[in-house]
């Protein structure tokens, strides 16, 4: 009787833990029938964006509680940081076409980039959020917007209120031909690296020291420090990385689009949070599947000729899943104390 | 030689409640104290107070003679004070071993790691029994052998139990209150809070009775069993 049980659940349990990658095949099919594969495309780059800026939502609501509405204003910095480097130490000529310094060139862009948003977000973390740590939650919520707002008069200053044209390194001509249509070689670069910095931090969260202390200080604090973890220690490296990858989602903003400007982040910031709270806030895998969700949604409702409807489409959307599954495509469904 | 755990005169503050109003006590190598006291006494305020996760204001908290009340919650774990929270505290959507292997976070897994698995699931077999299944879909009993089997994987000198009976059916009490004594048999001193003073009291060596923050009374538990004041108050006789 037991084996019954126990291998009937456990075919019950692969189904189950299929139903997502089959789920996800069968939207991508569905999409790319629907959109073509030049809107296809689009829209996967604009999901890598979304779910980058999605995963520090996600991460530091899962380990502080905090709605960190200063994010979108980190991702729009990392694009700032990323047009600075690549104009003034890689050269303002635009597009290299020798391969070897392309690849040297993009990877250095990505790294710096990456490094200083993520130097970037501890300050953040350790001068505005750190004494606040026991204040009342609506103080450090205060505080994020505070926080927002520098951030976005602090790059007005240096880069002035229009929009700033970041130089383009990869050829855009560069491009194979898939069924007729063109794919640059841009888009798949830059969907194939946000992808690759998504499961490194899946990897990282889930086979790491740190990334064990990362999951259980979100579950329970107290319990947490009481097994050894340095609690501001992992709060700070959940900052970093979630920094990090703004700025990573920054790069990649400035090599699709071309250009970035100081109030880049409000908008974006907001779709990556709802894509946060879309996949189930605090989960990782949610968040970049409900960045990669409303990128869809988004690009879909242009395609259709509702491109100005794409943010009332997206938030109508959100609302009727929300009232359905309030806890989001992979949150939690009950509480964690039993 | 300083005892194992002092602590003295400690003052503690949630806001501007005054939660331990001079608390002081000791634990000697090897022995088992328990802590009685009715709700809201500052019993469990007491240990948090000892593990670090709530500052004492004044006093001092000496383990082995050396000074730990400034120090923070992680860094006393390194100094071998394992703590059963109030409540369990388990991490729910953790399987029992990853439980276990989060209770040896300090640690550099190996061979002695190993070891205190096997330990901890001689202690506990059901604890082994459970070893994949999420902690948060265990029964009370089973998490508190959980919350305990993750303290003793720090390989502390001193535990501190917070309320261990809580919620138990009166069988899984006595067989929580069996290993607790094993656990103190095999070198680890133990520090217990609880409400259900007349076990509490059949296995202490000491004890202390704390009321609204202060200590009032510390004897050995033979005489805390008989003395009337005692027996009135926590025994209900």
């Amino acid at each position: 009787m037991a084996t019954v049980n126990a291998t009937s659940s456990s075919a019950g349990r692969l189904l189950g833990s299929l139903r997502l990658p089959i789920g996800i095949v069968a939207f991508l099919g569905i999409s790319l029938t629907v959109l073509g594969i030049d809107q296809f495309v689009n829209a996967l780059t604009l999901g890598a964006i979304y779910a980058l800026v999605a995963l520090g939502y996600t991460m530091v609501y899962g380990i502080i509680e905090l709605i960190n509405f200063a994010h979108g204003d980190v991702f729009m910095v990392g694009s700032f940081v990323a047009m600075f480097i690549s104009s003034s130490l890689l050269g303002n000529e635009g597009a290299i076409t020798n391969i070897p310094l392309l690849a040297g060139s993009v990877l250095v862009l990505f790294a710096l980039t990456i490094g200083v948003m993520a130097i970037v977000g501890a300050l953040i973390e350790r001068l505005a959020y750190r004494p606040l740590r026991r204040a009342p939650r609506l103080a450090p919520l205060i505080t994020a917007i505070g926080v927002s707002f520098i951030l976005q008069n602090v790059i007005q200053f240096f880069f002035g209120p229009t929009i700033v044209t970041v130089p383009q390194l990869v050829p855009i001509e560069w491009s194979i031909e898939v069924s007729g249509s063109r794919v640059p070689l841009l888009n798949i670069f830059v969907i194939a690296a946000s992808v690759a910095l998504m499961f490194a931090l899946q990897l990282f969260i889930s086979r790491t020291r740190t990334g064990r202390a990362m999951r259980t200080t979100s579950m329970d604090r107290d319990a947490s420090s009481l097994m050894g973890v340095d609690i501001n220690r992992t709060i700070m490296i959940t900052f970093l990385i979630g920094s990090g990858l703004a700025g990573a989602a920054g790069v990649v903003h400035g090599l699709y689009y071309g250009n970035t400007s100081f109030n880049l982040g409000f908008q974006s910031g907001l779709k990556a949070f709802t894509a946060a709270v879309l996949g189930g806030i605090g989960n990782t895998a949610g968040a970049a599947l409900g960045g990669f969700l409303i990128a869809f949604i988004e690009v879909g409702a242009s395609a259709f000729g509702y491109g100005r409807w794409g943010g009332a489409v997206v938030f109508s959307l959100l609302v009727i899943f929300l009232v359905f599954r309030p806890t989001g495509l992979l949150g939690s469904h009950s509480g964690d104390r039993a | 030689m300083a005892p194992l755990l002092e602590l003295k005169d400690v003052h503690t503050y949630y806001g501007a409640v005054h939660a331990l109003r001079g608390v002081s006590l000791k634990v000697e190598e090897g022995e088992i104290v328990t802590l009685i006291g009715s709700n809201g006494a500052g019993k469990t305020t007491t240990l948090r107070t000892i593990s670090g996760l709530e500052r004492a204001r004044s006093g001092s908290i000496k383990l082995k003679g050396k000074s730990i009340e400034k120090a923070e919650a992680h860094e006393i774990v390194r100094l071998g004070v394992g703590h059963s929270p109030e409540g369990r505290r388990v991490f729910s959507r953790m399987s029992v071993r990853e439980n276990l292997e989060m209770g040896a976070f300090l640690r550099k897994s190996g061979p002695d790691v190993q070891k205190d698995f096997k330990k901890v699931f001689e202690l506990f077999p059901r604890l082994k029994e459970r070893e994949s299944q999420a902690a948060g879909t265990m029964s009370g009993g089973e998490q508190q052998m959980l919350a305990i089997g993750r303290a003793l994987m720090a390989q502390p000198k001193i535990l501190l139990l917070d309320e261990p009976s809580m919620g138990l059916a009166p069988i899984l009490v006595e067989q929580i209150f069996d290993i607790i004594t094993e656990i103190n048999s095999r070198g680890t001193a133990v520090l217990l809070v609880e409400q259900n003073a007349m076990m509490a009291l059949g296995i202490a060596k000491r004890g202390y009775i704390l009321q609204i923050g202060e200590v009032t009374l510390e004897d050995s538990c033979d005489k805390l069993a008989k003395n009337p004041k005692v027996r009135e108050a926590y025994l209900g006789v």
